[in-house]
């Protein structure tokens, strides 16, 4: 073969530099004609391959042309030609071989060669070996894109040969890794094989478990013992065990032609239904044939007057079955190879897993502070006032809605979101005074009608947002900066939108902690929160406290709730589907500590998330789980986690 | 002791006789019975508002008499609701079946039946298997028990959980709320076996009495929810009236005082929880075959707190208050949101009270909280001149009780 | 004289704060006995500890003949069991009349059953009577207990525990807010009852306390600092140093 090329090379070589004036892409293409004319998907590759195997120069340009159906043909000669358009929109015909203007180009005279979409694929694939070597780093880069989308076997031996001449050391990464890939699907050398998947075992991406996982797949057969014996057997089935029951081994068989149909209890209720004669079918009145072996009896005594079918019986079901044996079997062929993939998935799926427990640790921190966001106001009004406030939903919503008819004025996202932020806040704080010096501070020791007249405001906010709103969802867009997610890989990733909510979140946190231990206002709140009547006579005065305490709490709903309205639909009803969990947040947390709040929100998170990994799919059922599991938790820890104790606690 | 017991509560013969006397007009007025000035829709609105008064009286027992404001007994309604609906539809649509094979040549064995019922009730959520909660579906007496047992069962466990680890005021009832949400949750599910958020539906149809007519099988259910609600109410009057009585007004007022008079507070609040979790499951069994369809969103928190809502504005602490409360709420409830009311003209706005009447339940609860705290019944003291005696001032000392204001400056 | 009441090593801490040091006391079956000291001095956590509201982390409450220990007991049993406890703040049901709080305390069967089965008898109703004659509410029987005054509220809730017929009442500061005629009859009843019963009285008024006439003992720290006649510890020099003499 290789004296074969050599020769040939020669050949071209002495014909080039002996008549200049050889058109040797043309006479390849001339002998390829017939099939060019007819560009049909099936028999169009001989001139494909000897295009590309050609190692002309001018290869590449006559295949980019044929994709692009920019080749032409001349009606007169049959001489194949390619256009381009010059810098006037003038359109030139050019030669392949000298690159030269042949003349002028009147469509009349020409034939466009038109490729079909199979052809065209046909064609690009054979391209690809082209732009592997392409001097264009980008070329090189959507190849291998191409290549990976698209994994060929003819792709392999191109790639292979490009690695040598590959500059780029991250192209180079990349070439390698799809050759492995596809030295693991297509090669035929198993020793290659498993080498190139003892490579591949540390990757966790989603193409080498693509490439991997059909090494492994196995399909069910039923054959003679003998026939199967040869085969690279994942395991072997035993009828009437776990894995497989005589009724599926039986139904295997009878799909693989190697046993007759069973009759089905349907099918004996057609052929009685059938051979209905004078009130009775198969001698059985119809009345009685109200149960399975009465029927069975009946279809008996048909098949024995020859009016149906013989139905099969379970002890020749069972002889039936003993008979083959039931395999499954690897698609590869190769026991070695099957073998490497299988280690190799281990350890991927060991590495997979771990990545999962990342993601899902990531997610848990994500749902925590998203609770804690919406948790820590009603933490603070509970905690320093002792109030719960039903309302809190509402004030989430009411953020909302502020973040919603800001964007309706300001246009940029990334400024409405600033302008809406304070603006919420300050929205919903003036909300949460007004609530405080109207109805909550004429309740106070009387927790639960706060919680019932709360509840009463509750309903009115809600609808009042409904009737200005309307029920459908409004938009409350994030800016584009905080579209996408940070990928760690095929596993790991994150959206940026809640990695802006834990650091909202952690931002909320310093700024309480800072606001309770070092400003004025805390040291009152605490003071007013441990003994109201102390601090009044030492000057404090708890009313102003508790209103600003209310507002505070209030004001972060707000803002919670245009970092709520970002990822989730902005309805009327958009506090709801938190509040309850926030509820939990505070019970689980304890009272009267943002650390309280923090551990329960963390703990929920981590909860909900656990459970919906173990449930995937089921987000109710995680709830309800979580539900159920924190009135439990309640059992050990009646105060929450961070409790106050001794005298503080009150009675 | 029983002429004592209507000597000494007066009110308990006043409402039956109250109760009495509206059946029995409302009966005489019906469609069924001949002279329909009161339309069929009317009269199962009514008996549902008999209902929801049973369960608000329940409410009462739990909230105003015991002091455990429960967000969750909406809960313990819906599964009696659930349970007589098993019932109603696996009856209903076993008839359905044998109807649909009657003309069948060659008759259905029994599996068949039961196939083909499975597949017509659980169709809707893509299975045919009967779950084993409706093993006893068949049968009209286990169901009925289950009426009572299940709300009862759920309430014992989930209270013997909360009472024991002394979970009091606020933080119980966010519990109970959790616990509704959490049935209510595990209802949605598709695989619960009880139809996911299709719920049970067709209840208003009678197993074997078909040929009735709607106007007669209302006037039924208006009679039974009346007797129901009779009984219930002298059955709370009855509890309330004795010691027992005594003891749970008590709990309410100062539980750990209770406790170190010997009494065991956690078995006095769990008898009264799983009491009243029965009434209020009794209660749903009669209220929804009248409704025709029960659906996990009835048992969502919200339910539960708009009944508690009912009782404050009808007046807790007392029974014929938070019945009051329950009917006058729900039937004006009915009413706005019928679109009956006409609409008010401000000029520049109109006020629909469809879209209006949830704002205006609102405000005006929070104003009963915040000046009629004895709500509706308030009315009737004021009606019968009675006036509370109030030593209550501000306290001088740290501690609640100590000392107060007015008596200081006698 | 047998021991109706042993504590012995008890300590409680709140928070690494030690309300209970080391406390050993112990009480006779009819015997009054008052405890003062500072505030802080650890005297309502003792209480809390015999009547089961505070576990405490080390030590022994034994009490009664038959020498149980109160610390595996809950409040409702320990109740039961004999212990009654007037609260510092007069703690009555104001929402019921008079006779109802005597009812709820008379000794009775205490299940949900029971009570809701109880059928008012002679018996009871002459009991009820005799302790509001003793507390001199006898004409207020049918009167709200809201209505009474703070000192009649104390009587009411001293009658309460008369009604336990209990083995030990513990009383928290029962002369607080009396006027001097009120404190007479007080203690008059304390007196009385101590004939039959163990009555220990946690007591801040020096006058009051003299005239229990009664054995004293001193808290102070969580741990005693001094027992004996009034008299006795009043002369104490540690007692002066930490209590009297400031």
């Amino acid at each position: 073969m290789r004296i074969i090329l050599a020769a040939l090379t020669a050949i071209i070589l002495f014909a080039q530099a002996t008549a200049a004036q050889q058109q040797p892409v043309q006479d390849l293409l001339q002998t390829h004609r017939a099939l060019i004319e007819k560009s049909s998907r099936r028999t169009i590759a001989p001139a494909i391959n000897a295009l590309s195997n050609s190692g002309l120069p001018q290869a590449q340009t006559v295949l980019q042309s044929w994709q692009a159906k920019e080749m032409w043909q001349r009606k007169s000669d049959g001489l194949f030609f390619h256009t381009v358009k010059d810098a006037r929109g003038q359109t030139l015909l050019l030669d392949f071989d000298s690159g030269a203007e042949a003349g002028t180009f009147d469509p009349k005279t020409m034939k466009r060669l038109k490729p079909n979409s199979g052809v065209r694929a046909m064609i690009a694939t054979s391209l690809v070996r082209f732009q592997l070597s392409d001097p264009d780093p980008v070329q090189r880069r959507a190849a291998l894109t191409s290549v990976q989308r698209n994994p060929d076997a003819a792709h392999l031996a191109p790639l292979q040969a490009s690695l040598a001449g590959e500059t780029d050391p991250d192209i180079l990464t990349l070439k390698l890794h799809l050759t492995r890939l596809l030295t693991v699907t297509f090669d035929r050398d198993e020793a290659k094989r498993i080498e190139a998947i003892g490579q591949l075992s540390g990757a966790t991406s989603l193409d080498v478990r693509a490439a991997l996982n059909p090494l492994v797949a196995t399909r069910r057969i039923v054959g003679p013992k003998s026939e199967t014996a040869g085969m690279n057997l994942a395991r072997s089935l035993r009828p009437g065990s776990e894995d497989l029951s005589v009724e599926d081994a039986y139904t295997m068989m009878v799909t693989a032609e190697l046993a007759p149909q069973r009759v089905t209890d349907a099918g004996k209720y057609t052929a009685l239904l059938t051979n209905i004669d004078a009130g009775r079918a198969g001698g059985v009145p119809l009345t009685q044939l109200s149960s399975q072996d009465a029927r069975d009896q009946a279809y008996d005594a048909l098949v024995a007057a020859g009016l149906a079918a013989e139905s099969v019986g379970e002890a020749e079901i069972a002889a039936a079955v003993a008979g083959y044996s039931f395999v499954d079997v690897y698609q590869d062929p190769s026991p070695a190879v099957t073998a490497a993939a299988t280690k190799a998935l281990d350890a991927i799926g060991l590495k997979v897993g771990l990545y999962r427990f990342v993601d899902l640790t990531l997610d848990a921190m994500s749902l925590g502070s998203i609770l804690f966001l919406a948790a820590i106001g009603l933490a603070i009004t509970f905690g320093v006032m002792g109030v719960i406030n039903m309302a809190h939903a509402e004030f989430i919503m009411m953020g909302a809605y502020t973040g919603y008819i800001v964007q309706q004025y300001i246009t940029n996202y990334t400024v409405s979101i600033i302008v809406a932020l304070p603006l919420a806040f300050a929205v919903t704080f003036a909300a949460g005074v007004a609530m405080e010096r109207l109805v909550i501070r004429w309740l106070y020791n009387r927790p639960l009608e706060t919680l019932l007249a709360t509840f009463g405001i509750s309903i009115a906010l809600q609808q009042i947002a409904k009737n200005i709103f309307g029920t459908q969802a409004r938009p409350l867009t994030s800016p584009a900066w905080l579209d996408g997610a940070w990928v760690l890989n095929d596993v790991v990733s994150i959206s940026y939108i809640r990695i802006a909510i834990f650091v909202l979140a952690m931002i909320f946190l310093a700024v309480y902690l800072f606001i309770m231990k070092r400003t004025r206002f805390g040291l009152e709140t605490r003071a007013v929160t441990q003994n109201p009547k102390m601090a009044a006579s030492m000057g404090i005065n708890p009313a102003r406290v508790n209103m600003l305490t209310f507002g505070l709490g209030s004001g972060i709903a707000g803002i919670a709730g245009v970092a709520i309205g970002l990822f989730a639909k902005v309805t009327s009803e958009l506090g709801n589907d938190y509040i309850v969990q926030s509820f939990m947040t505070v019970v689980v947390g304890g009272v009267g500590n943002i650390w309280g709040t923090l551990a329960g929100a963390t703990m929920i998170g981590f909860f909900q998330k656990g459970v919906e990994w173990l449930n995937p799919g089921n987000t109710l059922a995680a709830q309800t789980f979580m539900i159920v599991f924190i009135i439990i938790f309640i059992q050990f820890k009646p105060r929450g986690i961070v409790a106050l104790k001794g005298r503080a606690a009150g009675d | 002791m029983q002429r004592s017991f209507f000597y000494r509560n007066p009110s308990v013969l006043v409402f039956l006789a109250c109760l009495a006397v509206f059946t029995l007009v409302v009966t005489t007025l019906s469609e069924g019975a001949g002279v329909g000035l009161i339309s069929t829709s009317m009269i199962k609105t009514l008996g549902k508002t008999l209902c929801l008064s049973l369960v608000a009286v329940a409410m009462d027992l739990v909230w105003g008499y015991c002091g455990i404001l429960s967000l969750g007994h909406f809960a313990f309604f819906g599964l009696g609701g659930y349970m007589i609906g098993m019932w109603l539809m696996y009856e209903r649509t076993r008839d359905v079946v044998f109807a649909s094979l009657a003309n069948v040549e060659i008759p259905p064995t029994d599996q068949e039946i039961v196939a083909a019922i499975g597949n017509k009730i659980f169709g809707v959520v893509g299975s045919s298997d009967f779950p084993l909660i409706w093993a006893f579906s068949h049968s009209l007496p286990l169901q009925l028990m289950l009426v009572v047992l299940v709300p009862g069962l759920l309430a014992l466990i989930f209270g013997w959980l909360a009472f024991r680890s002394r979970v009091t005021g606020v933080y119980l009832s966010i519990l109970t709320q959790a616990m509704t949400l959490a049935l209510a949750l595990y209802l949605f599910q598709n695989d619960s076996g009880l139809r996911g958020n299709n719920g049970l539906s067709g209840l208003q149809n009678l197993p074997g009495a078909e040929a009735i007519p709607q106007s007669v099988v209302s006037l039924w259910f208006l009679w039974a929810s009346a007797l129901a609600l009779g009984l219930g109410y002298l059955l709370a009057a009855w509890v309330v009236s004795g010691k027992f009585g005594s003891v749970i007004r008590a709990i309410r007022d100062d539980e750990a005082r209770v406790r170190f008079l010997g009494y065991s507070v956690e078995s006095y609040k769990l008898f009264v929880f799983v009491l009243t979790a029965a009434i209020a499951g009794i209660a749903g069994a009669l209220y929804y075959p009248q409704a025709g369809i029960i659906n996990p969103a009835e048992v969502t928190p919200i339910a539960s707190i708009y009944l508690a809502v009912w009782v404050a504005i009808g007046g807790r602490g007392r029974l014929y208050g938070a019945a009051i409360g329950a009917a006058f709420v729900s039937l004006a409830s009915t009413w706005f949101t019928g679109g009956q009311v006409p609409s008010v003209f401000l000029g520049f706005y109109t006020i629909d009270w469809v879209d209006w009447w949830q704002v205006l339940l609102g405000l005006s609860f929070v104003l009963v909280t915040l000046f009629a705290p004895k709500g509706l019944g308030g009315l009737i003291d004021l009606f019968l001149g009675v006036v509370r005696p109030n030593r209550h001032g501000a306290d001088l000392g740290p501690g609640k009780g100590s000392l107060q204001e007015r008596e200081a400056t006698k | 004289m047998s021991a109706l009441l042993e504590v012995s090593g008890v300590s409680v801490s709140f928070d690494g704060f030690k309300a209970i040091n080391n406390l050993s006391f112990h009480i006779g079956m009819a015997e009054m006995r008052a405890i003062i000291g500072p505030n802080g001095a650890g005297k309502t956590t003792f209480m809390d500890i015999i009547t089961g509201k505070t576990r405490p982390d080390e030590g022994r409450v034994i009490w009664g003949e038959r020498s149980v220990s109160l610390l595996a007991m809950s409040e409702a049993k320990i109740a039961q069991a004999g212990v009654s406890r007037k609260f510092q703040r007069p703690t009555v049901f104001e929402d019921q009349t008079v006779f109802d709080n005597l009812l709820l305390a008379l000794k009775n069967e205490r299940s949900p059953i029971a009570a809701l089965f109880y059928r008012r008898s002679k018996p009871d109703d002459n009991r009820v009577r005799d302790v509001a004659e003793k507390i001199g509410l006898a004409d207020s029987l049918a009167r709200k207990s809201g209505e009474l005054s703070h000192g009649q509220k104390q009587w009411l809730e001293i009658g309460m525990l008369l009604a336990q017929d209990p083995l030990l009442l513990l009383v928290d500061e029962p002369a607080a807010g009396m006027t001097p005629e009120e404190r007479e009859h007080t203690t008059n009843i304390l007196v009385e009852a101590a004939k039959t019963r163990a009555v220990i009285v946690v007591e801040h008024d020096m006058e009051f306390v003299r005239r229990l006439n009664c054995k004293v003992t001193v808290l102070h720290a969580g741990s005693v600092l001094a027992e004996g006649s009034l008299d006795h510890v009043t002369k104490n020099q540690d007692v002066i140093d930490v209590y009297l003499g400031r």
